[in-house]
């Protein structure tokens, strides 16, 4: 028995091994397998929440919304190729597997993108006549593994990304689990049905800048230089990645940070490698001056990119484009609380379910489960991406016209101020109410 | 016969040449002169034609190929046949890394060596090789089959999936999950064809046929030491 006379200190939860800390290690104890998880990063990151745009003033007259134009338009791939890729807003659908995603997910992404004007992206395990079909503008990826590549769909894209890296693992492949492995994605995979389908994470082929240039120069040759070639590269060293690129001959740079999504891998791998989407945009974009390349090849910022307001930030650091993966599927209407039931029985709740790789997805999206993926109407799943596409960019607009701009590429640094020391240093933007740049040589302290 | 002098042409030109050849082209010979280990020499053809190239390539020769058949009358550079999808490549000296990397289809001939690497990930293309080839050949090989008439080097096969290696000389170690297999009726058969198609005079019954073992198919923690 407790004496009752002697106070008893309140039961106290350790800040270093926290609940979720401790289910890990019971997770890791009871199974012997790393976590394996969809999703981007989770941790709380320095990002575009922690700047401001300070809007006009006597200095700066805004313009009126919905009378005074704002254009939103963007040219990708001017530079090499003979077909540049024209989009009415600067918002695409980031690169995401079939075989992650359902035939009808990558239908309706195709759908919404083209009613919204701009393109989508294939991903790992090659090009599927649903999101060709659907798709005004497609870009073909170009990855490690070569699954599912063929030079026939080569030919029918409208551009070429060769994906060196994700932001989510930068320096990872990728791994398909055999229970997603349906008949059809074996097949394109030239694989056995049911075994698990390990993406490398070198190209086979090349290695090193200067090998790049030119596997640049043997796809420009197989597609008669009219398409454009991007190279996505994840946010591990944005200046030298990007600088590399660039001398590689590509038309774009596709940057994704440290926050963009990931069909499958290791949470370790998607929560301790890479580099915030905000800290990669400045070095790049500093890449890009230093050549004498900014605007002349575009750069396509992505990793947690989620409304109108992070558009125009990534605008105003020096992005000409953003792409989107995660926003996307949600628009979609992945993790649903409608769902909310399904969610709890498999163990999780709306908003956190990750485990896209064992596909069984209420929402049917990342699923090739017939029954799930019957859930999912492609026509309205389009539309309510058009719809989101749209929103963004009349929030970016808004902002824009605030600012007095009538492009959205007209948004610059000056427009910024930042919230924090950390998001000042690292997005080089100066903290609120201050002229302190920290981290800038010569701006004091 | 068309010859074609790439130091003259220049390499987009011929490229846009032999791209042009439709499938029922009766120009279906076309030779290359002065090809100076250039670079995406007649990568992408898609068209039956017979493409000769008289000296040694670059990077990427016969690229993606479909339907042509390409012959390098020299050494070829690295990733030659890359993803070669049908047709035949045929290289008279030696092959440099990455030979045949992701092929999905066709054959390809080398009468010398073939460098490390070689039919890397690849997804259905034949490979036959007179001489000897590196290490780390067809490291995730998903299916097709690579013939080897000298030696293969280190890590032969590693995490392969389904396709095929036969070997008539020593190998130096095989790759993780690779493993030595049984030469049934059906592996001569099919062994004595791809040399039959290559013009090599090989005794089936001297080779040794390599797979995989299959046990990194489905994620097993107790492999963890062979990922
Ligand atoms: C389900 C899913 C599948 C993905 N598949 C690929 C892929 O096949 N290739 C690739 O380069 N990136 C892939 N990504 C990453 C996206 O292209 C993009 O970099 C990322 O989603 C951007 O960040 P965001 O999700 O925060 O918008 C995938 C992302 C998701 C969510």
């Amino acid at each position: 028995m407790t004496d009752p006379k002697i106070p008893t200190t309140t039961p106290r939860q350790s800040a270093t091994f926290t609940q979720d800390v401790n289910s890990d290690i019971r997770r890791a104890a009871a199974t012997g397998i790393y976590d394996i998880r969809g999703g981007g990063a989770k941790r709380k990151l320095p990002s575009f929440d922690d700047l401001l745009f300070m809007g006009a003033s006597i200095s700066r007259y805004p313009l009126e919304g919905y009378r005074e134009k704002c254009e939103t338009s963007v040219t990708i791939g001017g530079l090499h190729a003979e077909n540049p890729i024209e989009l009415d807003i600067p918002i695409t659908i980031a690169g995401m597997s079939f075989g992650a995603l359902s035939g009808p997910a990558k239908e309706a992404l195709g759908r919404g993108a083209s009613m919204a004007g701009t393109s989508t992206t294939t991903g790992d395990g090659g090009m599927t006549p649903e999101e060709r079909g659907h798709s005004d503008k497609l870009v073909y990826q170009y990855l490690p593994s070569r699954y599912g590549m063929n030079p026939d769909d080569l030919r029918k894209a409208d551009a070429i990304e060769i994906v060196v890296g994700q932001g989510a693992k930068p320096g990872g492949g990728g791994m398909l689990l055999g229970q997603k492995i349906s008949d059809r994605v074996a097949h394109m995979r030239n694989l056995p049905k049911g075994i698990d389908q390990r993406s490398a994470c070198r190209h086979p082929d090349w290695t090193g800048p200067d090998d790049l240039e030119i596997k640049i120069l043997e796809l420009r040759e197989i597609t008669g230089w009219k398409v454009p070639i991007y190279v996505k590269v994840a946010g591990a060293r944005p200046y030298y990645d990007v600088t590399l690129a660039i001398k590689a001959g590509a038309d774009a740079v596709v940057l994704d940070g440290m926050q963009g999504g990931t069909a499958a891998t290791q949470d370790v791998f998607i929560e301790h490698v890479g580099q915030p989407t905000l800290a990669i945009i400045r070095p790049a974009v500093q890449a890009l001056q230093d050549l004498g390349m900014h605007r002349k090849v575009q750069l396509i910022l992505s990793g947690g990119i989620r409304s109108g307001a992070d558009v125009a930030k990534a605008m105003a650091l020096g992005a000409d484009a953003v792409s989107i993966g995660s926003a996307a599927l949600i628009a979609l209407g992945d993790n649903d609380p409608k769902y909310e039931a399904e969610y709890n029985a498999l163990g999780t709740t709306a908003g956190a379910y990750d485990d896209w790789h064992e596909g069984r997805d209420p929402a049917g999206i990342t699923t090739q489960d017939p029954e799930l993926m019957a859930r999912f109407d492609p026509i309205e799943g389009g539309r309510r991406l058009k719809n989101y596409l749209k929103v963004m960019t009349l929030e970016a607009q808004t902002i824009a016209r605030a600012c007095g701009k009538n492009h959205l590429h007209n948004l610059e640094p000056e427009d910024l101020v930042a919230l924090t020391m950390e998001a000042a240093a690292m997005a080089k933007i100066p903290l609120a109410g201050t002229d302190w740049y920290p981290g800038k040589p010569g701006t004091g302290f | 016969m068309q010859t074609i002098d790439l130091s003259e042409i220049g390499l987009r030109e011929m490229n846009k040449m032999l791209h042009s050849q439709a499938d029922q082209t009766n120009q279906t010979a076309w030779e290359i002169i002065n090809p100076k280990g250039a670079h995406a020499i007649a990568c992408g053809l898609n068209a039956p034609i017979e493409v000769t190239v008289k000296g040694s390539t670059g990077y990427y020769c016969a690229g993606m190929n479909q339907h042509a058949t390409v012959n390098i009358h020299g050494s070829a550079g690295p990733g030659t046949g890359e993803n070669i999808m049908s047709g035949k490549i045929v290289i008279d000296g030696d092959a440099s890394q990455y030979l045949g990397a992701t092929g999905h289809g066709g054959l390809i001939v080398v009468k010398g060596n073939a460098s490390s690497r070689c039919g890397i990930s690849m997804k259905g293309v034949n490979i036959v090789v007179q001489g000897n080839i590196g290490h780390m050949s067809a490291f995730m090989g998903q299916s097709g089959n690579l013939v080897v008439c000298g030696d293969a080097g280190d890590a032969l096969g590693d995490s392969c999936y389904e396709a095929r290696f036969f070997v008539r000389g020593s190998v130096k170690s095989l790759g993780a999950d690779c493993e030595k297999k049984e030469m049934r009726a059906e592996h001569i058969e099919i062994l004595q064809g791809l040399l039959n198609e290559a013009g090599f005079d090989a005794d089936p019954s001297e080779f040794t046929r390599y797979g995989s073992a299959r046990t990194l198919y489905n994620f097993d923690v107790d492999n963890a030491g062979a990922y």
